[in-house]
């Protein structure tokens, strides 16, 4: 009993060898659709081969993620509230744009834990939308490139030039609102010295910011946004101008502020003078000094580790779920036309 | 039938008529014959200096077909682009984006929608300059003109004007409408080809005016002058009316003495004419009719989504313009470093409901990535490519022409996956339109012993329905089916004569007159040798002659007498000549019978008659036609042989043949010039009622008959053509016939495919010929609906379900039921019947039905057909197809798809069909997909920026996205998808019907693609934002901004929508490793490209990849974890389906994978069986029926016998 029937359709390689025509189509595989191929199908052992693999990949994963996160100490520190003076918004607002007021502040930090250098020091701002279209397009690249372009302020609107004409360098509302609090540590009487070298891309530095360019009637404007600039020092070497200048994507958002290449040990008692500047009264942000190790992971962030456990435990379950289904109730062919 | 069968009217009114009358038209009836509107064309012969100018400035013979030229290329082809309303929503976005409004520089904008509209621009001009470069061929075409003073010298086509005479040689086409002035016979006629016009081969006659006869050498034109008056350029193939103002005398011009653009002059040496209609102005010009352009259903389909899309669109802008007013009216006064104070009405909170208006606008564009730029484009591309593989397949290269299958147009492709109904003509279409003589009944005997088709097959049902039994249904059922399927294809009857299968010794090599009948039989054989309209061309290869006939059956006839010894070896204009041949021991001897009169064929009438005087003075009435017809003529004397006749007749007839009745009259002198003379007199009547008056006195003489016998001649079936029918039975597909041809040859023929088997039940509707009632009409009407009323009813009643029906019907009837009150019930009525067959509709009527089956049922039609007569059904229904048979070009160049043969249908529909349309669907589910998946995101990073208008993304991701990244990948699935075979699919022909039901692009699949694409974007936003928050993301305490968070779920969505694709695809080849995998590789070759550009160009992400992202861990780990979130309910949900509810591709797919097919050929056959379609028309249906009435008698027998028992 051959399977006759194919004949009726198939016979594909067979067909006479070409005699006259040129109309004639030529054969190979490719025009023929008939291209070796893999054909992939969900068999019941692919599906639970799949899922239990994407399982045993995730959970280590996982696990190794939320190991890397419990090993970073953090230490963080909202200090917003307790470094103004005024208990309305509009006391704390006049209060920090009151060039004569002291803004220093002094707070204590307790090292929760060992903490093993390098230490990244980070301000962290919250409601502040760098992310603003407005505030991002607000810049010009190639004026903080070249020195040849200092001129260059298209795009910066509405910080383009002094009021007398001339060009602000480096201009926009970016640099123009650049964060100016600052941090000293001490333990006891001995400062912790913080690194500020380094904590840009180095790409940035090298050819982002140009080392023969130098700000240039910065915050000489009428209305004075965040911090001044040394004239004296290259772009490339102000690093947190480089750093700032990377806007972040959230509103919330950390900015490396230095590195405290140096040892804590647990209990420690870190005294921070906060220079406590930088306005986020008006619209309600908070700053927060954040002290954290880094992992191989980087930060603090159970996210990672829990959102592979739960995928790869999902997948586990997945490939329980169907094997128990494929053994109550195997699959038998059955057409359904 | 009035308008009926155009096509065979159209023949006859072209042919040979030997009655040597022209009428000419006398001065005094000059005013009664023109000065109508119609007759305002005026023609200078053999002056076209005078057509330079007004009023006699007609248009000149250049011809042009080109959709643009290069003035109105650039307009137009932009216009025809930005008609669809997604290239104007991103025309906008792109005039918009040089504004500030724009979120997107300009040409992240303006590249994709160029590049897109460029690329649409592009095939437009192609496709056009090839239609110039045909043009032009055409048009420098050379051909003799008269240049004056009788010399004739080549000029291009495109100089010719209106008066010009030109000599036009043998095998040369007319370079436009001329009259024949005269030609290389002396007599002026011509012989011309027409197949470029109407698709028939044969040769048509036509003829000069006697008057211009003496115009037959060059110098002749030197002083020629006269004048044309006649109609004004028309389509109207068929007539021409005019008169021709030579010599102070007027002639009326008939359309006999036209021969009309792109026809051939065939066995002339050279004829002249004088041009009357040029270049557009020609006949064939003004024919030539745009063919609509259709759009497949997914692609109407694929419109609303793009408005669903829109909607949404606009949705989530307004959603983001109101957030942004509210924000910008409450929160950004209080954000200082925006610096509030000194903004543009774009920021103003104090204008926050301007700003938000403008916002609008901003996030209109923003958020255009929702619909798929590309998709146009790349479903044009798909659609070539897939065109190209069906051009190229070849299994439906036909080796006898030549042919191959062409798409002629792609835009339907995927529409051939979907079609319910085939609607297809039969002449060319199912049968070869060959004929062959294979009996004949003399004198009341039959003749020829060979059987004919329909024969075969039944003698074959029979004897396997002997040896049937129930057991092993299965088994015994496929081979029965296989062995008959192998025994039709492998056991042709090959004549060695064409047109000529008749065997049968006691008539053959003259033993015919041997017979007792001889003088009968004599007379048969001198009537199949007279009595027809063909001229015999002489063979050179084997000194016989092969006839030019207006009918095949006809040229089966002269072939008959030829071989009886009778042949037809030439004819003059008032003789034909035979070489008669008794036995052959005998000489030739060569008779001359004088043609006195020849009475036409027309569907009308259905008969044809001529009266000749053979050699010694006798004149006969010959005549041959309908059986009705001539049985009803007979006279007393002449039914002799009636009855045994008429029973032949039927036998035949169930044999699927297709027969006429041969009679004829003796006539005497007076009688015949009597009636000559009144004939005369109604041929020269002028006015609308001649045709009628001919009618009338051919009537009169067409009397009196005495029956001779009758003709069975062989419409022979195309290769292939019942197992293809059987199968697109099985695939669900329901099939019309609609013919020109009599009802009892459709049935025939409906039996011979089976279209229809013994135990169906046929309705026929039918009208009485009632022409005295008044109100004929609404009598007709209302019995009409009776009759679909009483079908109906009996169809419900029905219990028996394997009760099938057949509805038969004729044009006439058709004209009323296609009425606008009757349509649906007849519709009604014709889709419960398993097979519908109309006979003797007209070409109208053909692209009515066609309409009314669309329309009615909204299923997708399909209609096929190889002549002219089919081009409205082919233009009319969704997909026309044309057989590129030997019929001419006609059928084609109106169809969307042309191939050489029906059974290719098969292939076309089941293989190519199948798969386009799930090509497709898949590609456009995946395509908004995508989208969504893609444009969601930068919505909902929106909430994050106070809905200011930023995107995440760099603006040369975007730009990248549809046009590089993710398009080839989802163009591979649109060309390369395959999820069953080619042999499987044709094994499984119920695998059609998913395309049928639509199931791959149904609103709940697409709704569901569509939430896959909203949950994707909200797991990679998430993930995406959940892993990237404010803590450092590198061991080296670097935090992420805008570009890293950006950049890293961008690469998760490269690669969500990557693997998305895979997942989809059943059928991996080595493009689809490289275009899937290449366009995930692309992106990262991409980035560290871009990474390593001017810091300027690239911004925040100057070596991103190599710098920032590639050394962190949490880059990959973000990427990998996002595509698996993104990716697992789809996969769980495929997993799922298989499991629990698999659709017929996915059993199919895994008997494969198992080797099932192999291994367990008892369950493979027992699958293939299930997977046919319950169908009712069909071989299988045929067995099927069979099987159970045998199945039924044994349980009869069964019951008896236990009855009998238990007594």
């Amino acid at each position: 009993m051959n399977n006759s029937a194919a004949s009726t359709s198939s016979g594909s390689g067979d067909v006479p060898a070409p005699r006259r025509n040129s109309n004639r189509p030529k054969y190979s595989r490719f025009t023929q659709q008939e291209l070796p191929a893999c054909k992939p199908i969900l068999t019941p052992r692919w599906v639970i081969t799949v899922f239990t693999l994407i399982g045993v990949i995730f959970v280590p994963i996982g696990v190794a993620a939320l190991m890397a996160s419990n090993k970073v100490v953090e230490i963080v520190y909202r200090y917003d509230a307790v470094c103004i003076h005024g208990n309305t918004k509009d006391e704390k607002v006049a209060y920090i744009q009151n060039a004569n007021t002291s803004k220093t502040c002094i707070i204590t930090l307790t090292v929760p834990k060992d903490m093993d250098q390098p230490i990244y020091v980070y301000y962290q701002l919250d409601n502040f939308y760098q992310n603003h279209r407005r505030y991002v397009k607000s810049r010009n690249d190639a004026q903080l490139k070249d020195s040849d372009k200092a001129n260059d302020t298209s795009g910066c609107d509405p910080e383009k030039t002094t009021p007398d004409g001339s060009p602000i360098l480096p201009c926009g509302l970016i640099a123009w609102s650049l964060f100016n609090d600052t941090y000293s540590f001490s333990i006891g009487n001995q400062n912790l010295t913080v690194n500020k070298v380094g904590i840009s891309w180095k790409s940035d530095r090298d050819h982002k910011f140009g080392d023969n360019v130098f700000p240039r009637n910065f915050q000489n404007g009428t209305l004075k946004g965040g911090a001044s600039l040394n004239e004296s020092i290259p772009l490339s070497q102000q690093e947190d101008l480089i750093v700032w200048m990377r806007t972040a994507a959230l509103p919330t958002f950390r900015k490396p502020y230095g590195k405290i290449e140096q040892n804590l040990r647990v209990n420690e008692t870190i005294t921070v003078i906060i220079q406590n500047y930088y306005n986020t009264y008006s619209f309600s942000g908070k700053k927060k000094l954040v002290l954290s190790t880094s992992s191989w992971l980087g930060g603090k962030n159970d996210f990672t580790g829990i959102a592979y456990l739960t995928i790869g435990g999902l997948c586990f379950f997945l490939a329980t779920a169907f094997a128990v289904v494929y053994l109550v109730k195997p699959r038998y062919v059955l057409l359904q036309i | 039938m009035p308008g009926g069968r155009r096509r065979d009217r159209l023949r006859w009114s072209k042919i040979y008529t030997f009655a040597r009358f022209w009428p000419t038209v006398g001065d005094d009836e000059q005013p009664s014959f023109h000065g109508g509107p119609s007759y305002s064309r005026t023609v200078h012969c053999n002056q076209p200096q005078l057509h330079r100018k007004k009023p006699f400035k007609y248009s000149s013979n250049y011809i042009t077909t080109t959709k643009y030229n290069v003035i109105t290329f650039l307009p137009k082809a932009l216009f025809e682009q930005f008609r669809r309303v997604a290239n104007i929503y991103f025309l906008l976005a792109a005039a918009l984006s040089l504004t500030p409004v724009s979120p997107f520089t300009p040409v992240s904008m303006i590249a994709p929608l160029a590049f897109v509209v460029g690329l649409s621009m592009a095939k437009e001009a192609l496709e056009d300059w090839r239609r110039f470069m045909q043009d032009m061929k055409v048009n420098m075409r050379k051909v003799n003109v008269h240049k004056g003073e009788g010399q004739f010298d080549h000029k291009q086509w495109q100089n010719i004007r209106v008066g010009d005479v030109v000599k036009v040689e043998k095998d040369q086409f007319f370079p436009a409408d001329l009259l024949l002035l005269s030609s290389s016979y002396e007599d002026g006629i011509c012989y011309v080809e027409t197949m470029n016009l109407d698709g028939e081969t044969n040769l048509k006659v036509k003829r000069s005016l006697e008057v211009t006869l003496a115009l037959d050498d060059d110098e002749a034109f030197r002083d020629f002058t006269a004048t044309i008056r006649c109609e004004d350029p028309n389509p109207n193939l068929y007539t021409f009316v005019g008169n021709f103002d030579y010599e102070r005398q007027i002639f009326a011009l008939e359309p006999n003495h036209i021969l009309l653009r792109d026809s051939k002059l065939r066995n002339t040496n050279y004829v002249y004419g004088v041009v009357i209609f040029a270049g557009h102005d020609s006949k064939v010009m003004q024919n030539a009719t745009k063919s609509p352009s259709k759009r497949s259903r997914i692609e109407k389909k694929m419109d609303r989504i793009i408005y669903v899309l829109f909607t949404l669109l606009v949705l989530i802008s307004v959603i983001s313009s109101i957030g942004f007013a509210i924000i910008t009216k409450n929160k950004m006064p209080n954000w200082w470093y925006l610096q509030p104070d000194q903004t543009t009405s774009l920021y103003d909170p104090d204008r926050a409901a301007l700003s938000g208006f403008l916002h609008l606008v901003t996030a209109l564009i923003l958020y255009g990535y929702l619909i798929p730029i590309s998709l146009y484009v790349s479903i044009e591309v798909v659609k070539v490519l897939q065109a190209t593989f069906i051009n190229g397949d070849i299994l439906m290269y036909d080796e006898d022409t030549g042919n191959h299958a062409q798409a002629r147009t792609s835009n339907l492709n995927e529409e051939l996956g979907q079609v319910d109904t085939i609607l297809s003509d039969k002449t060319g279409t199912l049968t070869c339109n060959q004929m062959d003589f294979l009996k004949c009944s003399i004198a009341g005997v039959s003749y020829g012993v060979r059987s004919s088709e329909v024969e075969i097959a039944a003698s074959k049902h029979m004897e396997s329905e002997a040896t049937g039994d129930d057991a092993g249904v299965y088994g015994s059922y496929e081979v029965e089916l296989d062995h008959e399927i192998d025994f039709k294809s492998d056991n042709p009857r090959k004549p060695t004569i064409k047109g000529f299968s008749f065997e049968d010794d006691r008539l053959m090599h003259g033993n015919w007159a041997k017979e007792p009948t001889a003088d009968t039989i004599l007379l048969f054989f001198r009537i199949l040798a007279l009595c027809h309209s063909a001229i015999p061309e002489p063979d050179e290869k084997t000194g016989g002659f092969t006839y030019e006939a207006e009918s095949p059956d006809e040229a089966a006839f002269l072939v008959a007498a030829r071989e009886f010894g009778f042949e037809f070896c030439k004819r003059t204009q008032s003789s034909v000549f035979i070489r008669e041949k008794y036995s052959s021991s005998e000489d030739l001897i060569e008779r001359e019978f004088k043609i006195l009169n020849l009475l036409e064929f027309n569907s009308k009438r259905k008969r044809m008659s001529v009266i000749v005087r053979d050699a010694s003075g006798k004149i006969f009435l010959l005549c041959k036609g309908a059986d009705s017809i001539i049985f009803d003529r007979l006279a007393k004397n002449g039914r002799m042989y009636e009855s045994e006749t008429n029973k032949h007749l039927t036998e035949y007839g169930e044999a699927g043949l297709r027969t006429l009745a041969l009679a004829y009259r003796v006539l005497d002198e007076s009688e015949y010039s009597d009636w000559n003379a009144e004939f005369l007199k109604a041929k020269t009547t002028i006015g609308p009622d001649r045709e009628a008056q001919v009618e009338r006195i051919s009537d009169l003489m067409e009397r009196d008959l005495i029956l001779v016998g009758a003709t069975a001649v062989e419409d022979k079936l195309q290769k292939g053509v019942p197992q293809c029918i059987d199968k697109l039975a099985q695939a669900g597909l329901k099939i019309w016939v609609l013919t020109g041809d009599k009802i009892e040859t459709a049935i025939n023929i409906g039996f011979a495919c089976s279209l229809l088997r013994q135990g169906m039940k046929q309705i026929c509707l039918s009208t009485i010929n009632n022409v005295v009632a008044q109100d004929a009409n609404k009598a007709a009407k209302e019995s009409l609906l009776m009759q679909i009323t009483n079908a109906s009813q009996m169809i419900n009643l029905e219990k028996d379900p394997y009760e099938a029906f057949a509805l038969i019907i004729d044009g006439k009837t058709l004209t009323y039921v296609l009425e606008d009150d009757m349509k649906n019930h007849f519709l009604n009525l014709a889709v419960n019947c398993a097979s519908v067959i109309c006979c003797r509709v007209s070409p109208k009527q053909k692209a009515l039905v066609t309409r009314l089956v669309k329309e009615g049922t909204g299923k997708v039609t399909l209609a096929i057909g190889d002549g002219a007569n089919d081009v409205g059904m082919i233009q009319e229904a969704d997909i026309g197809v044309g057989i590129s048979g030997v019929e001419g070009m006609q059928a084609v160049m109106a169809s969307d798809f042309s191939i050489s043969q029906f059974r290719f249908l098969e292939r076309l529909l089941v293989v190519h069909g199948h798969w386009c349309y799930k090509r497709i669907a898949l590609m456009i589910c995946y395509f908004f997909y995508k989208n969504i998946a893609f444009g969601l995101t930068i919505f909902f990073f929106e909430a994050y920026t106070g809905f200011s208008g930023q995107s995440v993304y760099d603006d040369w991701y975007m730009l990248l996205f549809n046009v590089v990244l993710t398009s080839l990948p989802v163009i591979t699935l649109g060309v390369f998808e395959q999820d069953v075979s080619s042999e499987v699919c044709l094994q499984f022909p119920a695998l059609y019907q998913q395309g049928q039901r639509n199931l791959f692009f149904d609103w709940y699949r697409i709704i569901g693609w569509m939430f896959n694409g909203l949950y994707t974007s909200i797991a990679i936003y998430f993930l995406s934002i959940g892993m990237l928050y404010h803590q450092a993301f590198r061991s080296g305490g670097q935090t992420a901004d805008m570009a890293v968070v950006g950049t890293t779920m961008f690469t998760s969505i490269i690669w969500t929508v990557n693997v998305q694709i895979a997942l989809i695809m059943n059928h991996f080849t080595w493009i689809q490793h490289l275009f899937v995998w290449g366009s995930v590789a692309t992106w990262y070759l991409f980035l560290v490209a871009y990474g390593m550009s001017s810091p300027t160009i690239s911004g925040n992400a100057y070596q991103i990849l190599l710098e920032a992202l590639g050394p962190a861990p949490i880059f990959w780990i973000a990427t990998i974890i996002v595509t698996a979130a993104c990716n697992i309910p789809y996969l769980t949900h495929k997993a799922f389906q298989r499991a629990f509810n698999p659709q017929d591709q996915h059993v199919i797919q895994e008997i494969k994978y198992y080797k099932k097919d192999i291994e367990d050929a008892h369950m493979w056959k027992r699958e293939k069986s299930k997977a046919r379609q319950k169908t009712k028309i069909g071989f299988t249906a045929r067995v099927d029926a069979k099987i159970r009435q045998l199945r039924e008698r044994l349980n009869k027998r069964a019951l008896s016998t236990s009855q009998s028992l238990e007594e």
